[in-house]
């Protein structure tokens, strides 16, 4: 009984040591594994969190932003979102455009987790060359009595590891679908426009 | 000018563009009608969020859930009907071969398609219509329409959905109360299937009409190419 606290210093020390060990493992990790490992987490968060369960929207936003948006590449999103005009930006119009569409992602899927709640994801085996820089990672969202949903991840190797950098949806590009809005609001008042519209959307309130 | 010089208008510009057919250029080449498109999203948003979206959120919160999924199975029997109609028309036996399984199965077997056995039982649904078979044919989309309780088509896909129209066995009911009962009820379980999919656009776009039009595209093109589509020409740094 009166060990109770060094044990909990020698297991937090272990847990601490073994996550130092794992980092360069992670780092190293395949693409398809890396999705089916945010993936898997992702699914137990929705499932056992009380304050997820909960809707506490703050709480998911939050989530999200540290368990999954690391795993994007942001900056190369947004250049596909905004197509032409990102050359034109300056490095701080570049950073606020894809701080602001973060946060719309971010607020859309933190929206749309309920609807993953009882999914059952299936993963495709990874056609891919040993040295490739890029990969498509796919998957299958099974639903009974439906036809299954694909989720694709385009994924590029970055020195931190895998990143993805557009999710296509049945066919549908949660980037490229941007392309058309953000050439619109461009085209009308230039890219200071377009993250006004942005910050805009951010600021709503959801729902 | 009045509704019905709109009408005529709108008449002659359809006429116009079947004509042209995808001659059409420059950066609206998708979409050449987007004024005419974007008044018709209008009066669709209008009317659907007092009226229709309303009925549907009562229809699913006042129904059980094992009703609704009966009431979608029977209808989905009728999807794959015509699915295995276009399977054949698209010379894809083993799709063919599937759906006309679903079918007897789950009409013979499924209470009339209430039921859906053939998924449990492992059978997938091919989900082809006739927008996709005339993609597959090689007939271009034509020009993008948005119609008033109807939602996105194209010309093409739009054709497609007239032939369903007219062929479904709904249709040829004599009774017309029965008739009009189930195409009613085919329409409240497709837009109660939409009520979250409808959600998530609002929350993504900032431009809703841009948004659904894209995914509209983006997602018929994938199914025409039966999820292999090759790549769209770059526009990227």
């Amino acid at each position: 009984m009166s060990t109770t606290p060094l044990r909990v210093g020698v297991v937090a020390l272990c847990a601490a040591l073994l996550a130092l060990v794992a980092l360069p493992a992670f780092a190293q990790e395949a693409p398809d594994a890396l999705v089916k490992r945010v993936s898997q987490e992702a699914l137990d968060i929705i499932k056992t969190d009380a304050r997820v369960k909960a809707g506490d929207k703050a709480h998911i936003r939050e989530l999200i932003k540290a368990k999954i948006a690391p795993h994007f590449d942001m900056q190369r999103m947004t250049a596909l979102a905004v197509g032409r005009a990102w050359r034109q930006a300056t490095p701080e119009q570049k950073q606020r455009l894809s701080d602001e569409f973060e946060s719309l992602l971010i607020r859309t899927y933190s929206n749309a987790l309920d609807q993953y709640r009882d999914q059952q994801l299936d993963y495709k085996p990874l056609r891919v060359q040993p040295d490739s820089n890029e990969v498509t990672v796919r998957t299958e969202v099974v639903r009974p009595g439906q036809q299954p949903v694909s989720i694709d991840y385009s994924m590029e190797k970055t020195p931190a590891g895998w990143k993805a950098y557009d999710v296509i949806v049945g066919g549908v590009s949660l980037v490229t679908n941007y392309r058309d809005e953000f050439a619109q609001q461009v085209s009308q008042g230039g890219i200071d426009s377009l993250i006004k519209a942005l910050a805009a959307k951010n600021a709503a309130p959801t729902q | 000018m009045t509704l019905r010089h709109h009408c005529l208008r709108t008449l002659a510009l359809l006429a116009v563009m079947l004509l042209v057919g995808g001659c059409a250029m420059g950066p609206t080449r998708e979409d050449p009608f987007e004024p005419m498109n974007r008044v018709s999203y209008r009066i669709h948003t209008t009317i659907d969020t007092a009226v229709v979206k309303p009925v549907a959120q009562a229809y699913v919160e006042l129904t059980p859930k094992p009703i609704r999924q009966a009431v979608t199975n029977f209808f989905g029997n009728i999807d794959d009907m015509f699915s295995f109609v276009n399977d054949v028309l698209q010379g894809k036996p083993d799709k063919a071969g599937h759906d006309l399984g679903r079918v007897i199965t789950n009409t013979g077997f499924g209470l009339l398609g209430l039921i859906d056995i053939a998924s449990d039982a492992g059978i997938p649904k091919g989900g082809e219509d006739f927008g996709q078979t005339f993609g597959v044919w090689g007939i271009d989309q034509g020009p993008y329409l948005f119609i008033p309780l109807f939602g996105p088509t194209t010309v093409r896909d739009g054709s497609g959905w007239l032939i369903r129209g007219y062929a479904t066995p709904i249709a040829h009911i004599n009774d017309a109360p029965t008739r009009d009962f189930l195409l009613g009820l085919n329409l409240l379980d497709l837009r109660a299937s939409a009520l979250q999919t409808e959600s998530l656009v609002n929350q993504a776009a900032l431009d809703p009409y841009t948004f659904i039009r894209r995914a509209y595209l983006q997602r018929r093109r994938y199914l025409v190419y039966d999820g292999q589509p090759p790549p769209e020409k770059e526009e990227e740094e």
